[in-house]
């Protein structure tokens, strides 16, 4: 399955934030999105996920999701988006409760996820009580229970410090080697954005356009080896976008 | 200040590092001085019903030694002695019963219709469009300034007190509910959306959940407004319950019996917050 954007504009009241916008997600690929702050990532991602209509343009599916994925675009968010008066187990079950199938078998995949992200024995803690680390992770779990086709995350280790987000982009090289997912990847930070994407779209200032856009042919699982290679690739798009960045640094901003 | 705890000897620069222990044997050493303390409220269990056992004793002795005199101010012991006679009488129950039930029944009703407008207002525009402003122009109007109103509606008997109480706790909850609602994590609804929940799952696991505290404390106000007006709309038309029997006692001059009566409304206060913070604590045991 591939997610489509095709030339979105998009514009809040008379703001316009992003510019004739198009990207596609292929299968099995990761592509992240870097930009300075305030050029309509997060905006372009709630578009691309459907939570929020684009003033013109359009966002499409092709081919079928996979007939067991039950939510096939999935967001992963920055602030983890947990109930805290759920449990890690109960967080998950939430979005698994609305779909038709027997106990045992929720029970079963939310073990299993809560096994593949490494919380099985967290499932009776409340949120309150985990690092911000282990509430993202429970997130993915919470993401990856409902199967999806492409995965849709908006700066997932940026409320983290940076020995956890250095320990979680490992077990998200992990995850993608060994469930294939699909992203699309917002992030401010280009060292994630080098760890983790097939390809780099580099977004001007307000109103987002697409700069540039910078392939990595490095196979994730061996990048965490070739830090000098990966260095180089992060400092051309430092200097792609160091004077955006300024810019957008000195700009007023009265929409959100 | 002496010279030597500014200028650090030639010793520390050739070293490169600041050499602390030289520092401390040059300079006598002093703790740095504790100024964090206070401000931090911490459980004293015991000083409460201490001094709620001083302050009966001094009435109890003022009025002895004729310091209160009895008309002003009658002893504990004789207020107590009122209450005994309630109990003993058999009046107790009765006055306490009628005014339960009065209380249960309107502030349950009271509650139910509160909650449920308060969410009608808080999920939808046009219930809110339409809804909101009536509430706030209501909200403010004293109940029992409506209560001849309500006796002609409903009747001198049961019916106008328990309006009076359903009237009164209705808006504060009406209030409380939908600034519950509205205060819910607008990200945890954007999740649940991005998830493809149902419309009544979200509202039933998220904002529901999410509105509670809010709710709960909108129970405390509409709890202390109910017993006001309880002992309000007792004062008309009423044979028994513990505002008729205050009423009674103040117009006869019987102030041990009236001091007996608001003892009962101060501990049938303390009873209803007391239950309503066991419900929030067995309800929002999550915030822990």
């Amino acid at each position: 399955m591939q997610l489509i954007a095709r030339s979105i504009t998009h514009a809040y009241d008379t703001v316009e934030v992003l510019s004739d916008v198009s990207l596609t997600i292929g299968d099995a690929e990761i592509v992240c999105v870097v930009g300075p702050s305030g050029c309509g990532k997060s905006t372009l991602l709630r578009l691309l996920g459907g939570l929020e209509r684009a003033t013109s343009g359009s966002v499409l599916i092709s081919g079928s999701p996979p007939a067991d994925s039950l939510n096939p675009l999935t967001y992963i968010f920055q602030d983890f988006a947990l109930l805290p008066w759920r449990t890690v187990a109960g967080n998950v079950s939430l979005v698994l409760e609305d779909h038709a199938m027997a106990a045992g078998r929720r029970a079963a995949i939310i073990a299993d996820v809560l096994a593949r992200t490494k919380l099985a024995e967290f499932a009776a803690a409340y949120p309150r009580q985990l690092s911000g680390g282990m509430k993202q992770r429970v997130a993915i779990a919470r993401a990856l229970a409902v199967n999806p086709a492409v995965m849709l995350m908006d700066e997932p280790l940026s409320a983290l410090d940076s020995q956890t987000r250095e320990l979680l982009m490992d077990d998200l090289v992990d995850l993608w080697t060994d469930v294939r997912f699909s992203a699309c990847y917002i992030t401010h930070n280009l060292a994630e954005a080098v760890r983790l994407g097939h390809r780099i779209v580099v977004m001007s200032r307000r109103p987002g356009r697409i700069r540039d856009v910078v392939e990595i042919d490095i196979p994730i699982a061996e990048r965490a080896g070739r830090g000098k290679e990966l260095s180089e690739i992060q400092d051309r798009l430092w200097n792609l976008m160091r004077e955006e960045a300024r810019a957008a640094d000195r700009e007023i901003t009265d929409a959100a | 200040m002496p010279p030597e705890m500014i200028l650090p000897n030639k010793q520390d620069f050739a070293a490169d590092q600041p050499d602390t222990e030289g520092a401390a044997a040059a300079a006598p050493l002093q703790p740095v001085p504790f100024r964090g303390g206070g401000f931090v409220a911490r459980p004293r269990r015991i000083i409460a019903p201490l001094l709620f056992i001083v302050l009966i004793a001094l009435w109890e002795i003022g009025s002895r030694t004729g310091v209160i005199s009895p008309i002003s101010l009658p002893a504990p012991s004789e207020a107590a002695g009122a209450l005994a006679d309630l109990v003993t009488t058999g009046m107790l129950w009765k006055h306490l019963s009628a005014s339960l039930f009065r209380l249960s029944a309107g502030w349950t009703l009271g509650t139910l219709l509160g909650v449920t407008l308060g969410l009608a207002i808080g999920l939808s525009s046009t219930v809110r469009a339409g809804l909101a402003p009536l509430v706030a122009a209501l909200f403010p109007i004293p109940k029992i300034a409506l209560l001849p109103l309500f006796i002609v509606w409903f009747g001198i008997g049961e019916g106008s007190k328990v309006a009076t109480i359903l009237f009164g706790t209705f808006f504060p909850t009406v209030i409380a509910t939908y600034a519950g609602v509205d205060n819910v994590d607008r990200n945890l609804i954007r999740m649940g959306q991005s998830f493809g929940l149902s419309w009544r799952s979200i509202v039933r696991k998220i904002i529901v959940p999410g509105a509670l505290p809010s709710i709960l404390s909108g129970f405390r106000i509409s709890a202390s407004i109910a017993i006001i007006l309880l002992v309000a709309a007792e004062m008309i038309g009423a044979e028994f319950g513990i505002g008729a029997y205050i009423l009674m006692a103040g117009a006869l001059y019987a102030i041990d019996q009236l001091i007996a009566g608001v003892a009962l409304l101060s501990v049938l206060g303390l009873t209803v917050a007391w239950l309503i913070g066991r419900t929030e604590k067995w309800l929002l045991a999550w915030r822990a």
